[in-house]
């Protein structure tokens, strides 16, 4: 059963925040930037969280493609920073797009790669035709404790993807995973703000997972770095991407479509899907593009992607991640702190 | 601690996506929904009506001191838009560095209020500039 990628929605909030103003205030050198590859973040609204980026990025994808959102049989919403403990962002989001009631729901979490773990999920409904189309989203609103290394990437974004088995603009030919117990990257129940392994969260975490997921797809599917036209890497800076792609035989012309975290940051759980959005915006029928998210914690699941001729019929019908990238709004680290509610009353 | 949950919860198709009335007797279009046109009366024929959200600024102004539930976003703006059907609606400006009458808007979904740190959260629409993205055409909107 041919299954995959039927619309493609994203979202960015519309202010940033130079990496430089926040490395003023926090006495770090300006050449953080540099030493991250990253310039800019998005920064959300004070009144945007996952729930409301996730619902703007979910209407984008259906009005792309003009699909009823009452054939949607399954809502999946990744994220770590869904609004409330108890209470699923999907069933906010369903009534926001006006599906029917007759659909199932799940909040995802799983770091980072919450968003593509939701895909696989709807993906396993769809191909098994249990329902007609699902919605997967990857939405964030991420935390960085003050002067902590995450505040100068943690960025907010969301992308989402309805799956399903006609009218695909991508089809999807193959997945795999690979899950550890890793403890590279944290969070507490109630604690605000993440904690972190700081250089663990690299070699065995980010770079073994990606590495042995991208690894394990391809030797499954018999297929090498050059038969792919791109690759999306998760983007938690603007250098890991770049070196697990260069480690794993990808060149910089493959991943440079879907290389957003220089200008936007790390979105979390948005963070590869608006990579991939990034790549279907450009992509021409029969390009293939290889995908691999990870999530601390740690797991990452590395996608076959073979983009179709409808591809050029929906592309233009809603604002490209470009788009949203060029619509951005600068706050100093003052208003910043007030948009990211860091300020007591 | 009380909560308003069910006072917002019959309000969600109103909030979230602009559920009107509309009467073909006499083709006047309602916001916020009544069961009554008041036009017709009687003769009413009332159906559910989705607006499409696309307006203009009738006027506007700014807020500095607020309630307690939004003094953390002060300043801001409010606004009376004129929907495109007609109804006219107060609203929140957001992403707008500079309001003006007669500006061209379209919904956005944001969150309206919180119960505190432990109540629920009222989701809703609210109102952005429509020429952030020129492309966005009215028709496609309309889809949205």
């Amino acid at each position: 059963m041919v299954s995959g990628i039927v619309s493609y929605g994203v979202y960015i909030p519309n202010y940033r925040i130079r990496l430089q103003e926040i490395a003023r205030v926090w006495g770090e050198g300006e050449d953080i930037s540099e030493s991250l590859q990253v310039f800019e973040k998005s920064v959300p609204d004070m009144d945007e969280d996952a729930v409301t980026i996730a619902v703007e990025a979910a209407r984008t994808a259906l009005m792309r493609a003009d699909l009823d959102p009452c054939r949607i049989g399954a809502i999946y919403v990744g994220s770590e920073s869904h609004p409330y403990a108890v209470k699923p962002t999907g069933t906010i989001v369903g009534e926001a797009i006006c599906t029917s009631s007759d659909f199932t729901a799940a909040d995802f979490e799983f770091a980072c790669k919450a968003g593509t773990a939701a895909i696989q999920a709807c993906l396993g409904l769809v191909s098994s035709n249990l329902i007609d189309l699902g919605l997967a989203i990857g939405s964030d609103v991420s935390q960085g404790a003050p002067g902590d290394m995450l505040e100068y990437t943690a960025a907010a974004g969301g992308a989402a993807f309805v799956i399903g088995r006609d009218n695909l603009v991508a089809e999807i030919e193959g997945f795999f995973s690979f899950t550890t117990d890793t403890p590279d990257f944290w969070r507490r129940e109630g604690m605000p703000y993440p904690e972190h392994g700081g250089r663990f969260t690299g070699e065995p975490a980010y770079f073994k997972h990606i590495i042995s997921a991208a690894r394990g797809l391809m030797e499954r599917l018999g297929t090498d770095p050059e038969d792919y036209d791109y690759a999306v890497f998760h983007q938690p800076n603007g250098k890991f991407p770049m070196r697990v792609a260069t480690k794993l035989g990808f060149s910089r012309e493959q991943i440079e479509p879907g290389l957003v975290v220089p200008f936007i940051g790390n979105t979390y759980s948005g963070s590869c899907l608006i990579g991939l959005a990034a790549t279907l915006d450009v992509a021409k029928p029969g390009e293939k593009i290889f995908v691999t998210s990870f999530g601390s914690g740690a797991g990452s699941d590395a996608f076959s992607i073979t983009v179709k001729h409808r591809i050029e019929d929906i592309r233009c019908r809603a604002p490209s991640v470009r788009d949203y990238i060029a619509n951005g709004r600068y706050l100093d680290y003052a208003m910043y702190a007030k948009h990211k509610n860091k300020l007591r009353l | 601690m009380t909560t308003n949950a069910p006072r917002f919860w019959r309000c969600i198709p109103q909030r979230y996506n602009l559920i009107g009335t509309h009467c073909r007797s006499c083709g006047e279009y309602i916001f916020p929904p009544r069961n009554l046109c008041p036009t017709c009366r009687r003769v009413a024929e009332l159906e559910e009506y989705r607006f499409k959200g696309t307006g203009t600024v009738i006027t506007h102004t700014t807020i500095y001191n607020a309630t307690e539930d939004f003094e953390r976003q002060t300043p801001y703006d409010l606004a009376i838009i004129q929907l495109d059907e007609g109804p006219r609606v107060t609203g929140q400006i957001v992403s707008c560095p500079e309001v003006k009458i007669g500006m061209r808007v379209r919904p956005v979904f944001r969150i309206l209020g919180k119960e505190g740190d432990r109540g629920i959260i009222y989701y809703g629409t609210k109102f952005a500039p429509l020429a952030d993205f020129s492309y966005e055409s009215e028709k496609s909107l309309s889809k949205k």
